[in-house]
């Protein structure tokens, strides 16, 4: 078994090592080596999944725009890319994408809003459709078979299920915990799923997305003080049991404590993903600048090393933002028969 | 696109694609799938429950099976017993009266005897009369005249008896 795993590590890095050759042999600097790195991280208006030689293997998406004096508008995003140098830069109907992926308009006093599928936008219908079938496919289980034991994927999705309402709902919310179930299983599984389709080779960085995570910490905060009952509002804006002076302090604390507890979730699922994804990409990019055979194999190792370490993290990362996510709602819920 | 300014565009997508998501498990993965898994929950408790019950009943069955075949061993000892003691007792009746009804043959037997011996007595008494009576008469009808006649006639006589 591990002789066959270091022949394979061995025979990839051979195979990374000649597509170096191939597709690095352009670009000299050091810099360029590692650009890739940024460019997998972060978003795009194209979906680029390889370069072989000079040929670049991408998806282009659709680029949606919404101006107040133009309304929606629809592109296609090859429409902004440079026919000679495969890169974004050509102007379009006003409009143009700059060295930062980001779409501009040619008239700088323009406002406008960029709603185009990105490639974590198709990323997200991925993930999304990905969950719905599963999901949808495990709940049919249960209409055609009540009171059976689970087959097919409903054996796998129901340890789950079971797992996030008996260990994370219901001893951090309570006795309200049914109400905020379907919230946080769809939580945990979006999260989850989305964590592991990041790791395949070739996908977006959602979950790693600070949009991402940050839409998600606020919908936990929507739902954590949209559900807070008298005692938890009493505890932020009047603590009880603290004297008159020292209120001055804490309420403030209190309030911006609202505050750091979504910034927390956004920052710790963006940042464990992130940090991940360029881990990983960055052994890869060792290879392109030692251009060795002996760091080769070293980072390919590391690589799958990593990439298992990866998947653990995503499911962390998963059952982390939704345990919390449960604890802040549990919070907000819970009726306070002590004083603190 | 920079790493960690938050873009607009996708906070829109991941809001309303989140939100579809969540209706849709809601309504069709989640609600049926926890109240199935309540309803297994229930069913299953309820089985364990029945399960207990019959087992319960079994044993209480059981017991009163033996209870049942103990009493029926009582009862068996009972009536073997009764019936032991009834043909000891009849066996017991039997013996006296076959005793008393030996006794009572015994008894008649001997009674016979003594009424055929008094009889047979009787006879004898009366055929020794009526031969003294007979040798009388024929002593009386001859005469007697000489001794040795005498003697040859009693002889005579004497031999006649015998042969009756």
């Amino acid at each position: 078994m591990f002789r066959k795993f270091i022949r394979l590590s061995f025979l990839l890095s051979v195979v990374l090592l000649a597509f170096s050759a191939v597709s690095m042999a352009a670009s000299g600097e050091d810099e360029d080596k590692t650009s890739f790195i940024m460019h997998h991280i972060k978003d795009s208006h194209e979906w680029h999944f390889a370069t072989l030689g000079h040929t670049h293997i991408t998806l282009p998406l659709p680029v949606i725009v919404y101006s107040g004096d133009r309304g929606f508008e629809f592109f296609s995003s090859s429409s902004f890319v440079d026919s000679e140098t495969h890169h974004f830069g050509v102007e379009h109907e006003g409009y143009y994408i700059d060295e930062n992926d980001k779409l501009q308009a040619v008239d700088e006093s323009r406002s406008f809003i960029d709603v185009s599928i990105t490639k974590n936008v198709a990323m997200l219908f991925l993930v999304i459709g990905v969950t719905l079938y599963l999901m949808l496919g495990a709940s049919k289980h249960y209409k055609k078979h009540p009171n059976r034991a689970p087959k097919g994927i409903a054996s796998f999705v129901e340890p789950i299920v079971v797992f996030v309402r008996d260990e994370i709902a219901l001893p951090n919310i309570g006795p309200k915990y049914k109400k905020f179930t379907p919230y946080l299983l769809s939580l945990f599984f979006f999260i989850w799923i989305g964590n592991l389709l990041g790791l395949l080779p070739g996908a977006a960085n959602l979950t790693g997305n600070i949009a991402v995570t940050v839409t998600l910490a606020m919908i936990t905060f929507f739902v954590t003080n949209f559900n807070g009952n008298k005692a938890y509002w009493k505890h932020v804006v009047a603590t009880p049991g603290v004297p008159l002076p020292l209120l001055l302090i804490i309420v403030p604390v209190e309030i911006i404590g609202l505050f750091t507890k979504p910034f927390a979730l956004t920052v710790r699922l963006f940042v464990a993903i992130t940090a991940g994804h360029i881990v990983i990409l960055s052994f890869i990019g060792l290879i392109f600048v030692f251009e060795s055979y002996a760091v080769g194999v070293a980072s390919t190792l590391m690589v799958v090393f990593i990439n298992v370490i990866e998947l653990l993290v995503a499911t962390i990362q998963a059952y982390v933002f939704t345990l919390f996510s449960a604890m802040y709602i549990g919070a907000a819920v819970a009726e306070h028969g002590h004083d603190h | 696109m920079d790493l960690i300014s938050p873009d607009l565009g996708l906070i829109i997508w991941q809001t309303v694609g989140f939100a579809i998501l969540f209706f849709l498990l809601a309504k069709f993965a989640w609600n049926p799938i926890l109240a199935a898994l309540e309803e297994r929950d229930g069913a299953i408790e309820a089985s364990l429950n029945e399960a207990e019950k019959a087992k319960m009943e079994m044993a209480n069955l059981v017991a009163e099976n033996e209870k049942l075949l103990q009493e029926a061993r009582i009862e068996r000892d009972e009536i073997l017993k009764s019936a032991n003691e009834y043909a000891a007792k009849l066996m017991e009746d039997a013996k006296g009266e076959a005793a008393n009804a030996g006794a009572k043959m015994i008894e008649d037997a001997k009674a016979v005897i003594e009424t055929e011996k008094q009889a047979a007595l009787m006879d004898v008494k009366i055929q020794v009369a009526e031969m003294s009576l007979l040798i009388a008469e024929k002593l009386m009808r001859q005469n007697l005249s000489s001794e040795p006649a005498q003697k040859k006639l009693v002889e005579e006589f004497v031999k006649d008896i015998k042969l009756n």
